[in-house]
């Protein structure tokens, strides 16, 4: 648990992975905006951290890109799910969800004497 | 699965990547665009705008390094740019890259493949089953430590025993193999039927012998090793059950070996026959001819079977006393009976070898360091420039990596053609003696090896430039005058290498020295009589068609008669062994007249035809030699050797002395009728032991060697020996035709000696070549550094003769530590090696002054060249040049 990067960086995947399920194909900059805002804006993203992220999501293959027209008529690359991507999203949130599952039970108030 | 794909993907990233540049620097474009844009929404400014989406982003250049780090391998990248610029850089100076890498070449070559010997013969285990369990057991007595067993011994030893778990016994045997070109001997091999199992050898077709198929009465069975299979049967599936005809006698051919058995002490052998027939010899307590093998039981150190065995020796001793007098045990690993004899020279190469590459590295390391020097300012520069001390050693790691890679593998090639050579130069004979060498190749221990040298000689060329370079100080790397001082330092540091260097090739050089003199002492030790213009031939006459000694004695009469009616031969003689062939084939002696204790008075024993010694011209000292006519029919006669006679009759005179066997039976005693002079029947580096001589026709064999001494080239006479025994009659088989002086020359001792001088005096070449370009070098760069002080000294008014006389005493001075560490370490060396030694001692004189001088007169050369280059400064040059 020593690289704090690391676990932001799994997190970071996750939370890509997630936002383009959710809306679809889209843009860099728009996936770093979903973010900020899914997180109640809580969550400052450094938007440069975002690409190297989504470069390997893309060299894995969760993901793949293409060029397109953005909805104020900028071009962008945008980025969509594969199969692999779904299923990888399936399956990193099922651990994300057991993780905190157990997370919680540790950090929850003991209901008195075992 | 997925990171392999991501792994793949960037390992492509590496790849030229113009597109993918663009396609980048177009995305974070279009990102800042978009962000701009909502900014711009939101109520800012343009500017402001801008400024806020980069601040967001973290930078545009940042963000395009980590997302092309994720792109590629950031470490395969530099890695490779090191390369590149590592490959410029020898370009640049392809002489110190070609100079480094044949040094490096030469050293690793020779070391690979000497280690490739080292390895087969003495690293690699014996091709048998456990073999660290395997041991050779025999009898020993004071003249032959390791001497043969007794049959009736071996029976014994094998009963009393408690710490082999199987003991089992060989003797070497020929016999007469009728072929369709004519009558061939053959080596063969007379086992007890466990040996095979002994060893964990199966046969790969038919059976092992039967236990109990070497006793009396047993069936005549062989077994025949692939070689013969191949050669003589083609191979065929069928040979299992035919019959061969060995000397005669009918055998069933029922097993053959595999193609990778070997069995050194018997690696001629054709035929595996039993014991199941004692011969003459086997019969008789007293008579040795068995030599054993033993596995040990497990937890049984060779120290207590040795143990064991001894006190069965002495319990034998005890019992037997007429046969068993002083004979003792030996209990050694069968390794080492079989390669103890090849390891002190094999070690001794190695390590010359391993000299010749110490020298080639420093060499190497003291080029590197004066490139180091001229390449402070270079390094100075990239670290000011932002390049990390770690990025900058790993440049020089680099750097020595690919020069240490291409030097191993040209290397590993030039080892590999050396391998060959060097086995193309072993006689046939030899390596049917040393079968181990037969898979001799770059093996898995070879190549170790050589990864091994190569990454020491990686470490020691990176840490030497790294040492000394300006990593910490990069200011002082960057200013003008700083050099002065540095030169100073790599000088002192640069001296000290060549001094190693000279003193290595001191050592390799008295090494050298010490071989090739105890050569020629052993090619030039008194013989006691004239090796030129002879030549021998091995006869073996079939029993069958001659079964009475007097059908022997006729036969031996005719060759000798036909064979000296020749034209170009002058006499022809009979022995039952050739000269310098070695002391053995013993007997045990008795004096008449004397009081007799159970001494072991062992001496050679040599059944020779009347004109044996003026056929080999020996020096007769007392008495006669024997005539034709002195054989059963009239009283047994001997001529004796000097050293027989100065052992046994010192100040007597032994003529008409007589003599027996240990019960003086009385067909045994025999009268001293002679006395000749040392005449060396051992070999060239052993001593000769007391030798009795008798006449072949009072104690005829049907088997022994013709010598004819050659008016002639007697090299020319051999095709016609064979013919003319073969027109006596063609079941006669004859063997190993051969000249005295090339039995001499090939014999073993003469083998290994001649071929350790030659490689080490090769390596001792090389070695005083590379030692002198170092000093050569070392002193070059020193006065190219002084050039400046040379002008001013000149300008001052100094002499060319003195500066000749400085460059000269500095050069002088590393010479003569070189020399004299030199010397020190190579007595020292020599002191090992001595067993390798031949009538020289370690620190003989000659050599040692011989090697100082040729040391010191190449030196004296390789520094005149930069001293006349010192002296020819032109001091107004010298100063401006500043």
């Amino acid at each position: 648990m020593g690289d704090k990067a690391d676990v932001w960086q799994g997190t970071l995947a996750l939370m890509v992975l997630k936002t383009i399920e959710t809306i679809g194909p889209l843009h860099g900059y728009g996936i770093a905006r979903r973010i900020e805002q899914t997180s109640g804006n809580i969550l400052t993203l450094n938007y440069g951290t975002l690409y190297p992220a989504l470069l390997k999501l893309e060299q894995e293959g969760s993901i793949a890109s293409e060029w397109g027209t953005s909805e104020n008529n900028r071009k962008a690359k945008f980025y969509k799910l594969t199969r692999t991507g779904r299923k990888q999203l399936e399956r990193e949130a099922r651990n994300w969800e057991q993780t905190t599952a157990i997370l919680a039970r540790f950090l929850a108030p003991v209901d008195g004497p075992a | 699965m997925r990171s392999l794909r991501a792994f793949l993907r960037r390992l492509t990233g590496m790849l030229p990547k113009q597109q993918r540049e663009q396609n980048l620097a177009d995305e974070i474009d279009s990102h800042l665009q978009l962000h701009i844009d909502d900014n711009l929404r939101s109520g800012m400014a343009p500017e402001e705008a801008r400024r806020e989406a980069i601040l967001k982003l973290g930078g545009i250049e940042s963000t395009k390094q980590a997302y092309r780090d994720q792109t590629t391998l950031p470490f395969l990248e530099t890695l490779l740019q090191d390369l590149r610029f590592a490959l410029r850089q020898s370009r640049r100076s392809p002489g110190f890259t070609c100079t480094a890498i044949l040094m490096l070449t030469l050293g690793v070559a020779a070391s690979v493949a000497i280690f490739a010997f080292v390895d087969a013969a003495l690293i690699k285990p014996l091709p048998y089953q456990d073999p660290a369990r395997l041991v050779e057991v025999t009898e020993s007595v004071k003249m032959f430590p390791r001497a043969n067993f007794s049959y009736q011994d071996y029976v014994d030893w094998k009963r009393m025993n408690k710490v082999f778990s199987v003991m089992d016994v060989y003797t070497g045997t020929g016999y007469l193999l009728n072929t369709p070109s004519g009558t061939e001997p053959v080596a063969a091999t007379r086992i007890s039927d466990g040996f095979f199992r002994t060893l964990g050898i199966k046969p790969i077709l038919g059976r092992d012998f039967y236990s109990g198929e070497d006793q009396p009465g047993a069936a005549n069975t062989v077994i025949i090793p692939y070689t013969t299979w191949q050669r003589r049967y083609g191979g065929r599936q069928d040979v299992i059950g035919q019959k061969v005809i060995l000397s005669g006698v009918p055998s069933t051919i029922i097993g053959v070996l595999p193609q990778e058995f070997q069995f050194a002490p018997r690696g001629a052998a054709e035929f595996w026959a039993t014991l199941h027939e004692l011969n003459s010899c086997e019969k008789r307590r007293s008579c040795h001819n068995l030599v054993g093998i033993g596995r040990l039981k497990d937890g049984v150190t060779v120290q207590a079977a040795l143990a064991n065995t001894q006190a069965i020796a002495k319990q034998l001793e005890i019992q037997y006393p007429g046969s068993n007098r002083d004979q003792g045990a030996s209990v050694l690993p069968l390794s080492e009976a079989i390669v103890g004899d090849v390891r002190p020279i094999l070690l001794v190469l190695l390590a010359g070898a391993g000299l010749l590459l110490l020298i080639a590295c420093v060499n190497v390391c003291s080029l590197l360091l004066v490139r180091a020097e001229s390449r402070r300012r270079e390094v100075a520069v990239r670290g000011a420039l932002g390049a990390s001390p770690t990025r900058l050693v790993r440049q020089f790691i680099t750097e020595s990596i690919l020069l240490v890679a291409t030097g191993s593998i040209v290397g590993l090639a030039l080892a590999y053609g050396a391998m060959r050579v060097l086995l193309q130069l072993l006689s046939k004979d030899m390596l049917i003696r040393m079968p181990y060498l037969r898979d001799l190749g770059l093996n898995l221990h070879v190549l170790l090896f050589a990864c091994a040298i190569s990454l020491l000689a990686v470490v020691l060329f990176s840490l030497a430039p790294i040492v000394r370079l300006p990593l910490h100080t990069m200011r002082d790397g960057l200013a003008e005058g700083s050099r002065g001082t540095a030169g100073t330092l790599w000088q002192r540091f640069g001296a000290n290498l060549v001094i190693v260097e000279l003193a290595t090739a001191v050592v390799l050089l008295v090494g050298a020295g010490l071989l090739g003199k105890s050569f020629y002492r052993l090619l030039h030790v008194d013989l006691g009589f004239q090796p030129d213009h002879l030549a021998a031939l091995q006869i073996a006459v079939p029993d069958l068609a001659y079964p009475k000694d007097e059908q022997n004695v006729a036969l031996a009469r005719q060759i000798v008669s036909r064979t000296s009616a020749l034209p170009g031969i002058q006499s022809a003689a009979i022995a039952s062994r050739l000269p310098v062939s070695g002391n053995g084939s013993t007997d045990w002696i008795r004096f008449v007249g004397r009081p007799y204790g159970g001494q072991h008075n062992e001496v050679n024993s040599r059944e020779v035809s009347s004109s044996y010694f003026t056929t080999l011209q020996a020096r007769l000292l007392r008495g006669r030699y024997f005539t034709d006519d002195e054989d059963q029919s009239k009283p047994n006669v001997a001529i004796i050797s000097q050293s027989l006679a100065q052992l046994y009759f010192p100040g007597e005179d032994p003529i008409g002395k007589t003599y027996g066997d240990t019960e003086l039976t009385p067909k045994s005693i025999r009268q001293i009728i002679g006395v000749v002079e040392y005449l060396r029947e051992g070999a060239l580096d052993a001593t000769t032991w007391p030798t009795e001589y008798v006449p072949f026709n009072q104690g005829p064999d049907t088997y022994y060697n013709l010598i004819v001494r050659t008016s002639q080239a007697e090299q020319t006479i051999l095709p016609t020996l064979g013919a003319t025994i073969h027109q006596i009659d063609p079941g006669i088989g004859t063997t190993g035709e051969t000249t005295m002086t090339a039995a001499i020359n090939d014999s073993q001792s003469a083998y290994l000696h001649r071929s350790s001088a030659w490689l080490v005096g090769g390596f001792a070449a090389l070695a005083l070549l590379l030692g002198v370009v170092g000093l050569y070098g070392v002193i070059a760069y020193s006065v190219s550094q002084r050039t400046r002080e040379i002008g001013v000294r000149m300008a001052l008014g100094a002499q060319r003769s003195s500066v000749y006389q400085l460059i000269l005493k500095e050069a002088g001075w590393l010479t003569a530590f070189g020399i004299l560490a030199g010397l020190l370490c190579s007595i020292a060396a020599a002191t090992l090696m001595r067993k390798l030694l031949f009538g020289t001692e370690a620190w003989d004189l000659s050599i040692l002054t011989a090697v100082a001088f040729v040391l010191a007169l190449s030196a004296l050369v390789a520094s005149f060249i930069p001293a006349k280059r010192a002296a020819s400064v032109n001091p107004i040059e010298a100063l401006r040049a500043e």
